[in-house]
């Protein structure tokens, strides 16, 4: 992902199927066009795609249907090069942030033309700003190498053309322009010479860039810097010369949509979209590991390792982030208090909790949570950037709330905040006092906000996760990793009982134990191992000896579907009651209510604050989650009597 | 160099992508006058996406020799051939 990290914007998802028919369809009904158009340009578009989306737009436009809520921008496109392929890509790419475009371009090459006659083509439509997309072809660039009175007149004179075309469309319709810097041809004239030497097309390109770049600051318009788009990907990617010999093509055509992206950022933020505030992961996130069974010690957060700096590089960038006006929040599905720990205790935490305006630690969705700090702070969705390294909660929040951007991730952490940045969310055009101080306005005291309502229907999303769970008894095959969450799980384990491997091997070889491994897939992945079971079988009692799970697979009901699969097993072995005890520690306060939820009735209470609770194997009815199940390993007796599902 | 069937299926495929029709029925004599919309750009965005299907690049003289899509699956064919044996 590292290398296509830009040209083929990583950080949105892939397109979904059949494309073409959903921009068809995106059509109908009337209401709502403009949040379909949304949700479909939110992908990873090329250009074929990105044509087909600019064609429904326009559809949509001849109908003389609402694009609401997409803002309406009008802009002019003059350029040297040929534009038709632009002109698709920056309606369609419009869409992905929040503007209806429209785009009236020139006439090929017409560009000072456009801006000096005011009853030009662009002048004529009044748009609300003009893009003046000239490289440096298109701009009189005369070499002069080692003449810098020369060269200097030559910057001049580019400058000075940028600047009339400027002011001639400020006066003919009072627009104003999206000005771009010049990406320099990969060709040099001397070599590393050429850097330090006026005259050269590349010193001239340089210093002509500083001065555009400087001249757009002290001024009202825009500026694009395609220089610096161009050499993030390469200068041997951005130009092509076939395709300028071609059709004058600016510049290599797969690079349309990456450009489309930079020009509609620009655009968005003038008109106020960019996004505002950053929701925050933990686990994974901000550091390597679980703060709920790693504890302080063992998350990865250490500078100068390896794994820990790339999950520092994330929390330097939020910090950052927040220095220039960006709001911090954190919605994580942990407990509250051990949550906070790192940013408390740890050492090397870069982000503390002053930094953060909410801290939502809990057991519940992230899109409940995300709508309760929307609410809180009082931003709408769309001001939200979610960052998160589970592939299920990002498309759960993109599916519940749609307006949230949530960026893909690569698997490699160091990438994490290359890849946010890359994003460009949080793109401005301006930056004054009242930005610096917007943190502080919010009032980081990390407060944590009580959850009002649902974002939707969880169960619903759940379902369409096509998930899979298998059941297992022991084996050798699982046994290291049996061992490795019985050793680990801190948070989801109900009596917190510590085995070797070879007490592993000697359970699953034992017939007065069930043992039990459970493995979770989904569409998005497959989360290996996520929960062991071992019960002690007593005449025509099951007690569980052991009931841990993974954290991260919670809120997906594994737990219902594993009792049902003990059950199953109970039942068939003549067992009458199953018996689950909770021992509480300093970290599984997580499973105190476990057996209540699953219908268990309580027994006891021990002196030392553990819990005894009984389930009645003949009357319990547990309902089945949305998921395929699969038996592998139980012998040929059990799985012939046909175990029902 | 004759195209095999496996490179006319892929290039059909281009051609409804880019001509956003699935009617399109491809034969080595089809020509620009025989394909509504096939002016100038589309053919340059039709070009575009042969080379990306089939990570192959055109020259600026090969892509101006085309006479039909007979041509166009003849060129692809020998690109593939050079770069097989490369």
């Amino acid at each position: 992902m590292a290398k296509t990290l830009y040209s083929e914007l990583a950080w949105l998802p892939r397109p979904a199927a059949m494309f073409s028919e959903a921009c068809k369809a995106a059509l109908l009904p009337e209401d709502g066009i403009g949040r379909r158009l949304r949700a479909l340009a939110g992908q990873a578009l090329d250009s074929n795609q990105l044509t087909k989306l600019a064609r429904v737009i326009a559809l949509a436009r001849t109908k003389g249907s609402s694009l609401a809520p997409l803002v309406p921008f009008r802009l002019g496109v003059v350029s040297n090069s040929t534009t038709d392929f632009l002109v698709p890509a920056l309606v369609a790419t419009a869409a992905r942030h929040g503007i209806a475009l429209e785009c009236i371009a020139a006439a090929y090459d017409q560009v000072i033309q456009e801006a000096l006659a005011p009853d030009s083509t662009i002048n004529r439509a009044k748009p609300d700003a003009v893009l003046i997309a000239l490289d440096h072809r298109g701009l009189p660039f005369r070499p002069a190498p080692g003449d810098r009175d020369a060269a200097d007149r030559v910057v001049d004179g580019v400058v000075a053309h940028l600047d009339a075309i400027r002011q001639g469309f400020r006066t003919n319709c009072n627009a104003i322009s999206i000005v771009q810097t010049i990406a320099r041809p990969p060709e040099q004239l001397f070599g590393s010479l050429d850097a330090g030497m006026a005259g050269t097309l590349d010193h001239m390109i340089q210093t002509a860039n500083r001065r555009i770049a400087d001249g757009v600051a002290a001024g009202k318009d825009l500026l694009v810097d395609v220089a610096r788009v161009a050499e993030t990907v390469g200068l041997a990617h951005w130009h092509d010369l076939t395709q300028w010999n071609l059709a004058k093509l600016p510049f290599c055509d797969a690079m349309v949509p990456l450009y489309a992206d930079h020009v509609c950022r620009v655009i968005a933020a003038a008109k106020g979209k960019s996004r505002r505030c950053l929701v925050l992961d933990l686990d994974n996130t901000l550091w390597g590991g679980v703060i709920g069974d790693d504890g302080l010690e063992g998350i990865k957060l250490a500078q100068g390792d390896a794994v820990g700096e790339g999950f520092l590089s994330v929390q330097r960038f939020a910090l950052a982030l927040r220095e220039r006006g960006v709001v911090l929040a954190v919605s994580s599905k942990n407990n509250d208090e051990v949550a906070r720990l790192p940013f408390q205790k740890h050492p090397e935490m870069v982000l503390r909790e002053e930094h953060l305006a909410v801290f939502q630690a809990n057991w519940n969705d992230k899109a409940s949570n995300i709508l309760a700090i929307a609410e809180e702070l009082k931003l709408g969705l769309e001001s939200f950037v979610l960052l998160d390294d589970n592939p299920v909660e990002r498309d759960l929040v993109r599916k519940m709330l749609p307006d949230v951007a949530v960026p893909e991730l690569p698997e490699d952490p160091a990438l994490y905040a290359r890849t946010l940045a890359a994003a460009g969310y949080f793109e401005a055009v301006t930056f004054s006092d009242e930005d610096r101080k917007r943190a502080a306005f919010y009032q980081d005291n990390a407060r944590r906000l009580a959850l009002q309502k649902q974002a939707g229907d969880i169960d619903g999303y759940l379902a369409s996760l096509e998930m899979e769970i298998t059941f297992q008894p022991f084996d050798a095959t699982g046994r290291a990793r049996i061992a490795q969450l019985i050793s680990k799980s801190n948070q989801f384990n109900l009596t917190t009982r510590r085995y070797t491997e070879a007490q592993v091997e000697e359970m699953a070889r034992d017939p007065s134990r069930w043992t039990l491994q459970v493995r979770l897939a989904d569409k998005l992945g497959d989360n290996g191992m996520i929960c062991v079971v071992i019960c002690r079988k007593e005449a025509a009692v099951w007690e569980v000896d052991t009931w841990l799970m993974s954290c991260r697979v919670l809120g997906r009901r594994v737990e219902q579907m594993v009792l049902r699969e003990m059950l199953d097993h109970a039942r068939r072995e003549g067992a009458a009651r199953l018996v689950g005890v909770y021992r509480p520690t300093e970290r599984n306060k997580l499973v105190e209510k476990h057996y209540e939820q699953l219908g268990f009735v309580l027994a006891r209470t021990e002196a030392d604050g553990a819990t005894v609770w009984h389930l009645d194997v003949a009357s319990a009815s547990v309902p089945a989650a949305p998921m395929a199940v699969r038996r592998l390993g139980f012998g040929a007796a059990e799985t012939a009597a046909g175990l029902a599902a | 160099m004759v195209a095999s069937p496996d490179i006319y299926d892929r290039l059909t495929e281009v051609f409804h992508d880019v001509f956003d029709d699935a009617d399109i029925v491809l034969s080595p004599q089809l020509t620009a006058d025989d394909v509504d919309g096939w002016d100038s750009l589309t053919h340059i965005r039709l070009v575009l996406s042969v080379q990306k299907e089939f990570g192959v690049t055109f020259s600026s003289g090969e892509v101006t020799q085309l006479k039909n899509v007979g041509d166009l699956a003849d060129l692809i064919a020998k690109k593939r051939d050079v770069q097989a044996h490369a």
